[in-house]
C-alpha cells in the first residue's frame, strides 16, 4: 500500500500546489473521470519568444478527485510552469509510460523528479487513469493553445 | 409462503458459504476475500456454475427453431428455466417473462418499444409519445433507467420529468400530483435505490401514474435479489431485473409486462425468431415473449438463472431479505458509531434495503476503496451509475457496501476496521 500511496503523494494530496484558476490563461480544459466523477477544469497561459518557442507560463487548475488524481495534477503544475511546449510533451510521454508500465518502468528521475513516485500506480490497473487525469487536461489544453498559436504575439500574448 | 419467523432468523452462512468457490480464495497476499459488492455482481454458487456446465454439455442446441432431440431437451429447460422465474417474480402467466441481454436491455427493449409505437398499428396507440406527454422518473434512477428515457423524450418530443429527492435520503412527494398529471404516458422508477438503499411507496407512486392513466415501469435489480417479489400484486406494467446480480450468470436479464401490455408493445430489436410471417415488404410478428427475444436468446445464461432462482427459493426469500437487512443495520450502526463517518442514505431500516454508501470526512472513495481493498474488502466506489443523485447532495462520489446471502457480520466488522484504517492512513500522518 506504501508503493502506491507514497509519503510525497500523501502530502501533495493534502496541501496540492499552483491551486486554484487564475487569469490570464490562453485555453481551458475539463477532464472528467465518468467511472467515478471525478473532475478537473485546467487552464494555460504560454508565451512564445523572439525564437517562436512557446513555454508554460502557468498552469492553474480546479479540480476534485481522490489522492493520486489530486497529488499528480500538483506534481504536474511543479514540472511544468517554466518548460517549453516541447520539454512539456517529453514529460508527459515519459510520464504516461511509466503508470501504464505494470511495474516495468520505474520512471526517469532526472526527468520527472518527484512524479516517479507514481510508478506504484502502474500496479494497479484502475488508478493509472486518476494519475492521467490531470495530464489529459493539460494535453486538451495544450492542443487549444497551440491551435490559437498565431494569436500569441511575439512577447507574449499578454504584453 | 412466508417463512416462519424461526426460519426466518436462521440463515446458516456456513453451508452457504460453502456453496461458493470464489470465497475459498485469497486475495492481496493471502488475505481471505470479503466481498462486499454484491450489489455490483453477485458470485454464483455451484448450482448455477454446474447447471450451465450440463447444459452445455449435455443437452446444447438452439432453441425455438428445431425438432431434433437435442432441441427439444433445450427447449424444454429454457422454457422450465422462464417458468421458475415467472413463479418467483409473481407473473401471473409464464409469457409475461422475457429474456433479454440484461436489465439495461430490459429498459431499453420498453424505452424504444415506445418510441416504436408511432408507427406501429392501432393496438400501439397507447405507448405513442409526443410533444403533449411526459415521461417521469425519479432523482434516483441508475443511469439505466434514466438515459433511456432521456433519449426517448428527445426522440419523441416528450418531456422527461422527475421526482425529487429529500433531504432526508428519500422521495420527496409534495408535489407529486404536478409531477404526474394526465400528461404523464410513463412512470419509471427504481423499486430501491442502488446507493442510498431507499425503497420507494411503490404502490403510492403506481396508483398516481394509474389515475393519470400512465404505465408503470420498475426497475427492480436491486429488489428482485434481496426480498419477496410479487409483480403482479404491486400491479407495475412492466419491471426489469439482471441475472447476475441474484446469484445468476452474466448476460441474461429480465423484462417482465402484463400479457396484455406486452402483445400490443412493438418490439425493439427484429430478426429471427420473433417473427410470425415474413414478406419481402412486410413482417407480422409473435406474441410474447418471442416477440421480444429477436435472435438467438442467452440460453445457457437463462438455465443458469433458473438454477439460482432454484437456490434462491430454497434458502426462502423471507429469510434471505432479513439476513441481509440485519447485515445493513449493524453496517449503518458500526459505520454511524465511527467520528467522520456519515452513511449516505437513510439511518435506519425503515422503507430500506442493504445497499449502505458512506462518506469519510477528508478520504476520498476511491482512497477509502484502496485501504480496504488492501485488506481484502472488496467494495464498490464512485457514484454507482447515479451521478444525479450524488450531484443532488453535493457529493462527487461514494464508497458502497453491499450485501448477498453470502454475507456475514465478521464481514461487516472487516470493513468497519478498513474505513478505521483508511481514515488513520490519510489523516494522522
Amino acid at each position: 500500500m506504501n508503493d502506491l500511496y507514497q509519503e510525497i503523494i500523501l502530502d501533495h494530496a493534502r496541501a496540492p500546489h499552483h491551486a486554484g484558476l487564475r487569469e490570464p490563461y490562453d485555453a481551458q480544459a475539463h477532464q472528467v473521470n465518468p467511472t467515478c466523477g471525478d473532475e478537473v477544469t485546467l487552464r494555460i497561459a504560454v508565451t512564445r519568444d523572439a525564437a517562436g518557442e512557446v513555454t508554460i507560463a502557468d498552469v492553474s487548475y480546479d479540480a476534485v478527485g481522490c489522492s493520486i488524481s489530486q497529488a499528480s495534477i500538483s506534481v504536474m503544475t511543479d514540472l511544468l510552469i517554466g518548460q517549453t511546449l516541447g520539454h512539456s510533451q517529453a514529460l508527459h510521454e515519459a510520464f504516461e509510460a511509466m503508470v501504464k508500465s505494470k511495474g516495468e518502468d520505474a520512471g526517469d528521475e532526472e526527468l520527472l523528479g518527484d512524479a516517479v513516485a507514481f510508478a506504484g500506480v502502474s500496479q494497479y490497473a484502475n488508478r493509472v487513469k486518476c494519475a492521467l487525469l490531470g495530464w489529459k487536461a493539460f494535453q486538451q489544453a495544450t492542443a487549444e493553445a497551440v491551435a490559437t498559436d498565431a494569436q500569441i504575439g511575439e512577447n507574449g500574448i499578454h504584453e | 409462503m412466508t417463512q416462519s419467523a424461526a426460519a426466518v432468523a436462521a440463515l446458516d452462512t456456513t453451508p452457504i458459504r460453502a456453496d461458493f468457490p470464489v470465497l475459498e480464495r485469497t486475495v492481496r497476499g493471502g488475505r481471505p476475500l470479503v466481498y462486499l459488492d454484491s450489489g455490483a455482481t453477485s458470485q454464483r454458487p455451484a448450482c448455477v456454475i454446474d447447471a450451465e456446465q450440463e447444459f452445455v454439455t449435455d443437452h446444447y442446441a438452439a432453441v425455438g427453431r428445431s425438432s431434433h432431440q437435442l432441441a427439444t431437451e433445450a427447449d424444454g429447460y429454457y422454457e422450465a428455466a422462464r417458468a421458475r422465474i415467472a413463479t418467483f417474480v409473481g407473473a401471473h402467466r409464464t409469457e409475461e417473462i422475457v429474456f433479454t441481454a440484461g436489465a439495461t436491455a430490459a429498459l431499453n427493449t420498453v424505452a424504444y418499444a415506445f418510441g416504436n409505437a408511432g408507427f406501429a398499428g392501432a393496438e400501439a396507440a397507447r405507448f405513442r409519445l409526443g410533444p403533449d406527454d411526459d415521461i417521469v422518473v425519479t432523482e434516483m434512477e441508475h443511469h439505466a433507467n434514466l438515459v433511456p428515457w432521456q433519449q426517448l423524450a428527445l426522440r419523441t418530443g416528450a418531456t422527461l420529468k422527475y421526482v425529487p429527492l429529500g433531504d432526508d435520503y428519500r422521495l420527496d412527494l409534495a408535489a407529486l400530483d404536478e409531477i404526474v398529471t394526465p400528461r404523464a404516458k410513463v412512470v419509471a422508477f427504481t423499486a430501491e435505490s442502488n446507493v442510498l438503499g431507499t425503497i420507494p411507496p411503490i404502490g403510492e407512486l403506481t396508483a398516481a401514474a394509474h389515475r393519470v392513466g400512465a404505465l408503470v415501469v420498475l426497475d427492480a435489480c436491486q429488489s428482485v435479489p434481496h426480498r419477496a417479489t410479487d409483480f403482479a400484486g404491486l400491479d407495475v406494467d412492466f419491471a426489469a431485473f439482471s441475472g447476475h446480480k441474484m446469484l445468476g450468470p452474466t448476460g441474461v436479464g429480465v423484462l417482465y409486462g402484463k400479457y396484455d401490455l406486452l402483445a400490443a408493445l412493438p418490439p425493439f430489436l427484429t430478426g429471427g425468431s420473433m417473427i410470425e410471417e415474413v414478406h419481402m415488404d412486410h413482417s407480422t410478428f409473435m406474441p410474447p415473449p418471442a416477440r421480444f427475444e429477436a435472435g438467438t436468446p442467452p440460453v445457457t445464461q437463462a438455465i443458469g438463472l433458473g438454477a439460482a432462482v432454484d437456490y434462491l427459493t430454497d434458502l426462502g426469500m423471507d429469510a434471505v431479505a432479513h439476513h441481509e437487512r440485519e447485515l445493513a443495520g449493524l453496517a449503518i450502526e458500526r459505520l454511524s458509531a465511527i467520528d467522520g463517518v456519515t452513511v449516505f442514505g437513510p439511518g435506519d431500516m425503515v422503507d430500506r434495503g442493504p445497499a449502505v454508501a458512506f462518506l469519510v470526512d477528508g478520504v476520498h472513495p476511491h482512497d477509502v476503496g484502496q485501504i480496504l481493498d488492501d485488506a481484502g474488502v472488496a467494495v464498490r466506489t464512485g457514484h454507482h451509475c447515479a451521478w444525479p443523485l450524488h450531484r443532488r447532495y453535493g457529493v462527487a462520489a461514494s464508497t458502497r457496501a453491499t450485501f448477498g446471502v453470502y454475507s456475514t457480520a465478521d464481514e461487516v466488522a472487516a470493513l468497519v476496521d478498513g474505513v478505521i484504517s483508511a481514515q488513520k492512513f490519510f489523516g494522522e500522518r
